[in-house]
Formats: structure tokens, sequence, C-alpha cells
């Protein structure tokens, strides 16, 4: 019956939505090439040329000496964020469904609650965790571990990104445990019983039946992380430092600077943090899927 | 012996569920701390340094941000831009979602490619694409450019949300009440909407959260003329004080917990995938 539909009918239906993604993603991609090559809409349109990709790959330009430090602290935030995140979440969901005890609705609701928090709201509520003054600096006082907010460690605005890579630890572990609970709650949790009647300890049944079962919905789930996080800008301008500074607070920066050459910089930035987070979510799509 | 024998045992079992306990403990501590912190902060007043607890619990630093002409005319622009987004993303998504969910047909791929692309594209990139054109449109800093901006990350999430609705929706069921002789409103009311109902909510609350949470797009297109909740609470965070900060943003964290809160049900029979980013 579904094969028989008129193929007109089928496009009539999904042309509203294409046309308005279609046209407003590609209007931008399309804009935004043309900036990075240096063309200035509006005005008179200048000649092309890649001299905003050469003067942040290859230095020693301003750009440049701002450009790599920055493309390394990125990879270094979202990598660890994402390997914490998928271990934290792994390691949640095997104590969840341990001992075929169902997680229960109020631990759902936990996992649920805190997505429904805005990014910018938990990085505020973050802050006032960790800061040197914060809720956790007033515990330690209290406990006698530290007599001034001084001496209480830097976690966040820290320069090595431990606020961001918090941030998105405890944001990203509840979306993975869900992408994982889902997985098992699919995929039959018997083989866990059966690995466990056979004597396999708890270390060997996380090993070698949970994870090669959750392996593929884990995987597609941490390179959707990866990628969030290195094209994230509210998180990292909140919790981060002026340096070393993420990709995409650079990329910025860039691009509200007067200097029209900046501007080509900023939109060049960002298009090459674009392909980066189309390439990793494909890789983590087809690598575990095949 | 045996009593010391038995001591051992135990201090070993003590140190075994301890080490256990921690890696939980700093979990629990890292998903909870930052909302006790936050509610603690948005209800003291006055709150010093070393003071354990702040010494006097008051609602009215939260009440005055919530009565500041500042505040309301930010909601209002909230609740406007994320309302018509919602509104919009509906009429444009059902029809796709229909589809798509329902039946398989030649290029049905690249279509779902097409519609996941905006959700992997940084909207830090598609925000600054757009914005030249918008400049050049007359639509930058207008509510309307804020609203089209916000209906590329929306309007994915939408079309993936009801997608799994109409996958376990039987189109037969129509098709009866047709033969039967009902007319297509009545169809409607009476077979499809009690059948699709509670996922469109889910789905249109979704849609909701991603556009409520946008500062980017915001930013970029409504050029500091559209000031919707985040980019107030952006500002605050540059330089206002802890408390009014604290109250800021739980006054913008509200809407969307209770909305989960409240479909916690619907969650929780089996739509984890929804969650995503905003």
């Amino acid at each position: 019956m579904s094969s028989g539909r008129a193929p007109f009918l089928i496009w009539v239906a999904l042309a509203p939505a294409l046309t308005v993604i279609g046209l407003l993603v590609g209007v931008s991609l399309v804009y935004g090439v043309a900036q990075s090559l240096g063309a200035v809409p509006g005005g008179g349109e200048g000649r092309l040329s890649l001299d905003a990709y050469r003067s942040l790959l290859v230095g020693p330009t301003p750009a440049a000496r701002e450009f790599w430090p920055a493309l390394g602290f990125s990879l270094w935030v979202s990598g660890a964020s994402t390997a914490l995140s998928a271990l934290g979440a792994l390691l949640v969901a095997a104590a969840l469904t341990a001992r075929q005890r169902q997680p229960t609705g109020a631990t759902l609701l936990v996992l649920n609650l805190n997505l429904a928090f805005p990014h910018l709201v938990w990085a505020v509520a973050l802050s006032l965790l960790l800061a040197q003054s914060g809720l956790l600096a007033r515990i330690a006082f209290a406990l006698g571990l530290i007599d001034a907010p001084a001496q209480f460690p830097v976690l966040v605005r820290d320069r090595y990104g431990f606020g961001i890579i918090m941030h998105y630890v405890s944001k990203e572990i509840p979306f993975l445990v869900l992408i994982v609970l889902a997985i098992l709650r699919t995929q039959g949790g018997q083989y866990d019983l059966v690995a466990e009647n056979l004597g396999a300890s708890p270390w060997q049944r996380l090993r070698y039946v949970t994870l090669p079962l959750v392996l593929p919905g884990l995987a597609a789930g941490a390179a959707l992380v990866f990628a969030f996080v290195l094209g994230a800008y509210e998180v990292p301008a909140l919790l981060g430092v002026r340096y070393p500074r993420m990709l995409a607070v650079l990329a910025l920066e860039f691009f509200v600077n007067p200097d029209l050459n900046r501007r080509a910089e900023g939109m060049a930035i960002s298009l090459l943090i674009s392909v980066l987070t189309v390439m990793v979510v494909g890789l983590g799509r087809v690598r575990w899927s095949a | 012996m045996r009593g010391a024998n038995l001591l051992v045992t135990f201090r070993a079992a003590l140190l075994r569920r301890a080490t256990r306990a921690v890696p939980g403990a700093l979990c629990i501590a890292l998903l909870v701390g930052p909302i006790v912190a936050l509610v603690v902060y948005a209800c003291s007043t006055r709150w010093f340094f070393p003071q354990l607890l702040p010494a006097e619990w008051t609602l009215t630093p939260l009440l005055r941000q919530l009565g500041s002409p500042q505040t309301r005319v930010a909601l209002r622009a909230s609740l406007l831009t994320a309302g018509v987004t919602t509104a919009l993303a509906l009429v444009l998504g059902l029809p796709a979602a229909r589809v798509l969910g329902l039946w398989r047909f030649r290029g049905r791929t690249l279509v779902l490619l097409i519609l996941f692309l905006p959700t992997v594209v940084p909207p830090l990139a598609i925000g600054m694409g757009l914005n030249i054109l918008a400049l050049r449109l007359g639509l930058a800093g207008s509510l309307l450019g804020v609203v089209l901006v916000h209906l590329v990350p929306v309007l994915p999430y939408t079309i993936f949300a009801l997608l799994g609705v109409f996958a376990r929706y039987d189109e037969g069921y129509e098709l009866q009440a047709r033969t039967l002789g009902a007319g297509p409103l009545r169809v409607w009311f009476r077979v499809a909407w009690p059948l699709l109902g509670p996922g469109l909510t889910v789905a249109a609350l979704f849609a909701f959260l991603v556009s409520w949470s946008q500062y980017l797009l915001t930013l970029l297109i409504g050029g500091g003329r559209v000031i919707t909740l985040p980019m107030l609470l952006f500002a605050a965070v540059a330089g206002g004080n802890p408390t009014s900060i604290a109250g800021l943003a739980l006054l913008f964290a509200a809407p969307p917990v209770l909305a989960i809160a409240l479909a916690a049900r619907a969650l929780a029979a089996g739509s984890a995938e929804v969650g995503q980013q905003y």
C-alpha cells in the first residue's frame, strides 16, 4: 500500500520543511564561504582569495598564533568531555541495571530534569557551586580545609578548561545514559543474567556483555557530544579564560571585529569547525554500524 | 582470635563499600550540587564568604527580579519567540514527519540526511552566515528574523520527535473511519488526535525548549534588539551580584524543568532519543 502512493503527494508534504531548512542552511553556507574568501557582501565585490585561511593556518601571523592554541584547547576540552561522559554514562547505566533492577521512574526523572536545564543556567549554577567563594569553598572552610577563598583550587575560569569539562560531563552523562538505557531495554537484559549464572564477575559482564551491546549507540552519541562541545559558544565563554580560548569563542570575537580581514578569519574558523563536526559525527555513525 | 578476624573482614567490607560509593557520590554531587547552589543563592541576601548558609532566607530578590520591567519585557520576548517558532515548526513539520514516518520511498534517506545536517553544524556557523543576509533583508533585529533562524535547530528536532510518533501509528484506522463515512475533520478529531495527541504534545514541548534555550542565534540575528531571557542572563553574569544572577537563572530554567516534570510519564514511555542538545 505504502509504495503505491503518488510520489507527487510525498514531495508536496515534504516541500515546506525541506525548503525552509534547505534555504536557510544553504544560504548561510554560501554567504559564509563567500565571506571567508574575502567577498564583502553589500560593498564592492573584491577579489576572492584564500588569504583568511592562509593567515590562520600558516604563521607567523597574529591569527595563526591564536588559531593553533585554540584548536588544541578545543580538541582537549571536547575530547576529555566526551571520553569522561561516555565512561561515566556506561558505569551509571551498568549500575542502574545491575541485578535485574529496572531503573525506577524517579531515576529517569532526575536524568531528564538535568537535560531540561538550559546550558546557560547549568554553567551559572556550576560556577556558583565551584567558584573560589562558592558553595563548595564555604563547605571547605566550615570543615577547616581552607582559611581564605584564594586557597580553594581554581575550578571554573581556569586555564586548563576543567570548569568547561565538568560542565559538559555533568550535562552529557544523563544524555548518554538515556541512550544506553534505551538500548539495554530494547535488546534484552537477559544476556546479563545468563552471564551472571555462568559465573561472570560484574567487571566481566560490563566488559564482555554490556559494552559490545551498547557500543554502536554509545559511539554515535559520543560523536554527537564531541561535535556539540566543539561548536558550542556559551559555556566556554562563561566558564573559560581569555587565554587559551576555544575555537568558537575566537571565531565570534574575530567576526564582530570592525576589521574586515578579521571578519573573514572568524568566518573561516566557524566553517573549519563545521567541517570537523560533520566529519566526526559521520565517523561515529559509520565506524560502528558497519 | 575469631573476633579479630571478624573485625578485619568487617573493616575490609566497609572499605570496599566506601570505595564503591565514592564514584556514585561524586556523580550525585555533580548532578545535584549545581541545582542546590542555584536555589540557595537565589533565596539568599547579603551572603558573604565564610558563612556556610545564608543568615536569612528570603524570596524578596527573586520577586523583585520577576517584577522588574526589564525581566518582563525579556520574558515576553522569550515566550513570543518560542511560541511562534513552535507553531511554525509544527505546521511545517507535521506533513513531513507523517510522510517520513509512514512511508518508504526513493530519496527518503537523502531527505533525512538534509534534515539531520543542521543538528550537526554548530549554530555559530549558521548564525554568522545568515547575519549579513538578515541585515540586507531588514530582518536583523526583528522578531520574525529571530523566529526564522530559530527554525534551523528547532524544525529538525520537531520532525525527528514526530517521526517516532508516526512510526508507531497505523494509517489503517483513518482508512476504516473514512470507509464508514466519517469526514476528514471527524477523522482527525475522533481517530488521529486521540492516537497522536500525546506524541504531538511532547514534540511541541521539545520544539519550545530548543527555541527557549537559544542564545547565540538570537544574538547574531536579533542584533541586541530582540532581548530574550538568555540575553539578559548572559549580560547579568558579566556584572551582577550572585543573588540576582541566580534568580534570573532560576526564572529561565523554571519553564523547561516544570514542562519536563509534567511530561515525565510520556518520556518514561520510551522516547529517550528525543532529549538531545539544546
